[in-house]
């Protein structure tokens, strides 16, 4: 089992983080010591033990749809890094070709 | 009444003498703010005060109850809250650069059942960098300082409220707890922490780390106090669809029989094995001794999957992690890195400014755990060995009412002794993390003070929606010593 550098990169790459060089290399030796740690999970027996998905037995809650009230537009965009015309604002994502 | 003589009293001492008219609102705010005035140069415990705003609404407490004194439980209380915790008009930071400037444009359900009862706000205090920590070392504004000796830490991630608490900054405040943040930081300061069981406490609006396992909790001076607190914010909430429609009883209730008779304590060999400083088990076996002594009935249990329990969490908590801060984009709230050319660079850009190295870490953990290849073998695993936990607390509740453990191996450690080591500090969860995992409650109470005079806790963990025994056998032990009135001198 062995995080390589090329690894992290990835991982950084799916959870949208640039990393710096010395991240990655200081990521890439921590994340081998803690994932080398919990390959203990492999000596505990969980076979035809179902998963948990809730811890006390929650089950879906339903509630009528109903409008309710909720916050106003302004509110909404109070912590916006930038807002536009009741729109959260964003470098342009289509390029013209 | 002095000044100085308010902010020891404990919540309950307080709320008699507000009740009676014996000390009015404005009085509680001067001698609150005074206080962290002068001790908040030391300890750090608040990132936001809110004194201002205290004022002006301990003035109009004082004006409205003229003629008739008419209170609610926590009227004119001057409580802290947890920078994770949303308040209204008031900035949350969770002490990371993210949201340096987020002010929330609402109150988490628990802030508003304090506001209805006229608390008041002193502050939001310091924790580690979205709750992922167990000293505030990884706070992005600096840690908070134990006040028993400010060269240590408080412990985390809720170290500044249990820092406010120990130091008189507050008289009581709340915390979260997803892996032991309350009883940890409690056990380190000397003070009572109290994690409810998962959906007794509406987690509307405390921003997730690990979904599964947050729990909003008290942090007080005593027993009482937790009682009085837990009972205040506890409660079905149709806000949080995991909130649980069990009725609340009456906590102060459970605190009337001083005996521990025909209640059956269980002791887990597990949580006395290598690693546990012997300071501390000796100051816990005592307290075991003690609970013997009140009427408990001892027994010996076995809990054997809790050598499984820091590796399962570490990949539960950091999964559900990495998904839940992936909202954190630059869109709609929080930092956004400037100049991007486009929309991804913005992601990356703003993400790597905004996170701090903790913050970075358990992202990049749980994004692998998640990854395809690795799903099953790492979260899949540890899902099913999650269950076996909880079978196993499941089975010892068959035969014992309450479970007695340390609360951490070690007393408060120094500054830098083990943030170079994230897995160290991973391993000093072990004792906590357990009751997470299972939605089980827990409370940390004092039980001692180790050679250095820092403070070592007790945890007791009860059944599901069993506060009311945890509090009781946690009541009993407190009123039969008196570990509560050695007080600390923040120098």
């Amino acid at each position: 089992m062995e995080i390589t550098k090329q690894e992290v990169e990835k991982v950084a790459k799916l959870a949208r983080l640039a990393l710096s060089e010395a991240e990655t290399t200081a990521f890439s030796q921590q994340l081998n010591q803690i994932v080398t740690y919990v390959q203990k999970l492999k000596t505990f027996s969980t076979e035809e033990v179902a998963p948990t998905s809730t811890v006390l037995g929650q089950t879906n809650v339903f509630r009528p749809d109903e409008v309710q009230a909720s916050l106003s537009p302004e509110q909404a965009l109070g912590n916006a890094p930038d807002a536009e015309a009741n729109c959260f604002r964003v470098p342009k994502i289509i390029q013209e070709s | 009444m002095a000044l100085t003589a308010i902010h020891k009293m404990t919540l309950a001492e307080l709320q008699r003498k507000f009740t009676a008219g014996d000390v009015s609102a404005t009085e509680i705010v001067r001698a609150y703010f005074l206080r962290v005035a002068h001790v908040e140069p030391k300890v750090n415990a608040y990132l936001t005060q809110c004194k201002d705003a205290a004022v002006a609404q301990a003035e109009r407490l004082d004006q409205s109850l003229k003629g008739w004194r008419k209170t609610t439980p926590l009227m004119a209380m001057p409580l802290a809250v947890k920078d994770n915790i949303c308040t209204e008009g008031v900035r949350t930071t969770c002490a990371s650069r993210m949201l340096e400037t987020f002010v929330p444009p609402y109150d988490a359900t628990v802030v508003a059942k304090l506001r209805a009862q006229n608390y008041l706000l002193v502050g939001k205090t310091n924790l580690d960098e979205f709750a992922m920590g167990s000293s505030t070392e990884n706070s992005a504004y600096g840690a908070s300082r134990n006040p028993w000796n400010i060269q240590t830490v408080p412990g985390g991630s809720s170290g500044g409220s249990a820092a406010a608490v120990a130091a008189d900054e507050c008289v009581a405040a709340l915390g979260s707890d997803t892996g032991g943040s309350i009883r940890q930081p409690a056990a380190f300061c000397g003070v009572v922490g109290l994690k409810p069981t998962y959906g007794r406490v509406s987690r509307y609006g405390l921003v997730a780390f690990a979904s599964s396992l947050d729990q909003i909790g008290p942090i007080t001076k005593d027993v009482t106090d937790a009682a009085i607190l837990l009972g205040a914010i506890a409660g079905h909430d149709p806000r949080d669809s995991t909130s649980a429609n069990v009725p609340v009883p009456d906590y102060l209730k459970a605190l009337k029989r001083k005996d521990l008779k025909r209640l059956k304590v269980g002791v887990p060999a597990e949580y006395f094995a290598d690693g546990l400083d012997p300071e501390v088990e000796q100051a816990v076996r005592t307290a075991i001794e003690g609970l013997r002594e009140l009427g408990a009935d001892i027994r010996e249990i076995k809990l054997p999957t809790t050598d499984a329990a820091v590796a399962t969490y570490y990949v539960i908590a950091t999964a559900e992690a990495s998904s839940n801060l992936a909202r954190y984009d630059g869109v709609k709230f929080g930092l956004r890195a400037s100049d991007s050319k486009d929309l991804l660079e913005m992601y990356l850009r703003t993400r790597a400014e905004g996170f701090g190295p903790e913050v970075k870490r358990r992202i990049m953990l749980g994004t692998y755990v998640l990854s395809a290849g690795y799903y099953d073998a790492y979260y899949g695993k540890a899902q099913a060995v999650r269950t076996l936990i909880r079978r196993e607390f499941e089975a010892a509740f068959e035969t014992v009412d309450l479970i007695v453990t340390p609360v951490t191996p070690t007393t408060a450690f120094k500054f830098g002794e083990k943030s170079q080591d994230p897995l160290q500090m991973y391993l000093s969860d072990i004792y906590t993390i357990s009751a997470n995992l299972a939605g089980l409650p827990a409370i940390s109470l004092p039980c001692g003070f180790g050679k250095a005079g820092m403070p070592i806790g007790l945890q007791l963990i009860g059944r599901p929606f069993e506060e009311d025994t945890l509090l009781r056998g946690a009541h009993a032990y407190e009123q039969a010593t008196n570990w509560r009135s050695k007080k600390p001198q923040v120098r």
